[in-house]
């Protein structure tokens, strides 16, 4: 396991760096994405108002107040990734998004696709809003307002972190791997307790 | 008897809505600490450490632990002495639920089933969730849970029959809390419902995960089919948020009621890391004590 400080946008020659089990921390862009926002651009055809490449997006359906023009934070915190599988090779693919953050993970999909264009699934605490609140420094813009709390969302970020590199862009996830030790133990789990 | 003031009870829910989204009960503290100390994994062991931190920053700044300000529940149990008025009590949850929510402000989590508008009051129709119980005291015990979806979305039941025995209860909660991976973000409580009909074994896996963490069922057999099951559960190896590790449940509880002969029911109910529960006894004269 190794810890990497990175600065975002970040290139590709950054990601394909990552291996599965790394942890990561950085500062600079993220942006903020969740079902609506992907449905209003894949399924309903609407082009981002703002460059997304070499960006990170996290999963996220964050609590906001608007002072004035402003935006602020309350709370921000992600949610499972799971549901937004089947707009990810598309976001990667076509957009240039190199890190998707969120909890659960992706699925077959994405993994070739961050394995094709050099992307990466980072897996962040579930439920640890206040810590991932503490470390967005500003809200910089919402885009597709009337999408809110499901709009395009772009913060700048401190030292956020820390995320686990869950999907590399080498094809390993994870996941599956523990999935699959889970699966290989369960006999003999199964054996003890008698059933 | 009537003139117990109620706006007392509205305050308890209010207050005991926000407190248990921001304030994690002492005994969730201490099994996460305890389970810190026996993770091997680099990876894990960063999970708990961004929860203690987590958790740092909520006690400091008093704010939300997770986003997710889930449905509210809350379990209310009558003392035979408590001068009480059950629609009061019931209007009253309502509105505290709703003022916490309004007031603090903080995201409703609730929405119409089919519509899917969120009124942004956290109730309506069905909403929050009351369950009431009776003793032989003088309090009112109001004991209050907000329950997140990645883990209320990973509840199951099942009908087996008494043919399938004891056995398929244990391989059904196992197979579910693998099924379930990253999703209700481990380690948490698994909570476990045995008996009753389809809707009381639900109920009980509920109740099963309002229990401080590793409170045993005082059934010494039922007692041990929960350490059996954590024990299992902790050798699967899935971890925290499902990332691999030694520690992927801090405690299984489980409740049980007497079921039809023919009947043999199971339900699971998960409970996330941040096991939020917040508790006020309120005393006839109109004391309230805050606690878990």
């Amino acid at each position: 396991m190794t810890e990497f400080h990175l600065h975002s946008p970040f290139s590709e020659e950054d990601i394909r760096r990552l291996r599965a089990g790394d942890i990561v921390y950085f500062d600079g862009l993220l942006f903020g994405i969740r079902d609506l926002t992907q449905i209003y651009m894949f399924d309903q055809g609407h082009e981002p108002p703002v460059s997304l490449a070499g960006a990170p997006c996290i999963h996220t359906a964050p609590s906001l107040r608007k002072a004035g023009d402003k935006w602020e934070k309350i709370c921000v915190g992600a949610t499972t990734s799971t549901r937004m599988e089947r707009f990810t090779p598309d976001l990667i693919g076509k957009y240039g998004v190199r890190a998707i953050i969120g909890k659960g993970g992706l699925h077959q999909g994405s993994l070739e696709a961050m394995r094709k264009y050099g992307a990466v699934y980072l897996a962040i605490v579930g439920g640890a809003a206040a810590l991932e609140t503490q470390q967005i420094e500003a809200v910089e813009a919402v885009y597709w307002e009337h999408l809110h709390p499901e709009a395009l969302y772009q913060f700048r970020v401190r030292n956020f972190g820390p995320l686990t590199v869950a999907m590399d862009s080498h094809g390993r996830n994870l996941y599956e791997e523990v999935k699959a030790e889970a699966v290989r133990r369960l006999p003999e789990i199964y054996k003890k307790l008698g059933v | 008897m009537n003139d117990f003031d109620y706006n007392i009870v509205e305050e308890a829910a209010k207050q005991l809505y926000i407190r248990a989204l921001c304030d994690l009960p002492p005994d969730v503290r201490a099994a996460l600490k305890k389970a810190y100390t026996r993770e091997t994994r680099s990876t894990a062991r960063a999970v708990f450490e961004a929860i203690f931190k987590t958790i740092e920053i909520a006690d400091r700044d008093k704010t939300l632990i997770c986003q997710d300000t889930g449905l509210p529940i809350y379990k209310v149990t009558i003392g035979s002495r408590f001068p009480w008025n059950g629609y009061e009590i019931k209007t009253r949850l309502y509105e505290g639920a709703r003022r916490a929510t309004q007031e603090f402000p903080f995201r409703s989590s609730s929405t119409h089933p089919l519509l899917r508008v969120n009124p942004q009051t956290s109730v309506g129709p069905g909403l929050p969730v009351v369950y009431f119980d009776f003793t032989d005291d003088d309090k009112l015990d109001i004991l209050m849970a907000p329950k997140g979806s990645g883990s209320e979305n990973m509840s199951t039941m099942h009908m087996f029959y008494p043919a399938d025995g004891v056995k398929a209860l244990k391989k059904f909660v196992l197979d579910a809390v693998i099924e379930s991976g990253a999703n209700p973000c481990p380690p948490g409580i698994i909570g476990v419902g045995i008996g009753g009909t389809a809707d009381l074994v639900a109920r009980l896996a509920k109740e099963a995960i309002l229990r401080p963490v590793g409170q045993r069922n005082p059934d010494p057999e039922v007692a041990r089919m929960e350490e059996e099951l954590e024990e299992a559960i902790n050798a699967t190896g899935r971890g925290p948020m499902g990332l691999g590790g030694d520690v992927s449940t801090l405690a299984v509880h489980i409740e049980t009621a007497y079921t039809h002969i023919t009947c043999n029911p199971v339900a699971v109910n998960t409970q996330c890391w941040p096991a939020r529960r917040a508790r006020a006894i309120v005393r006839p004269d109109g004391a309230v004590e805050y606690g878990y």
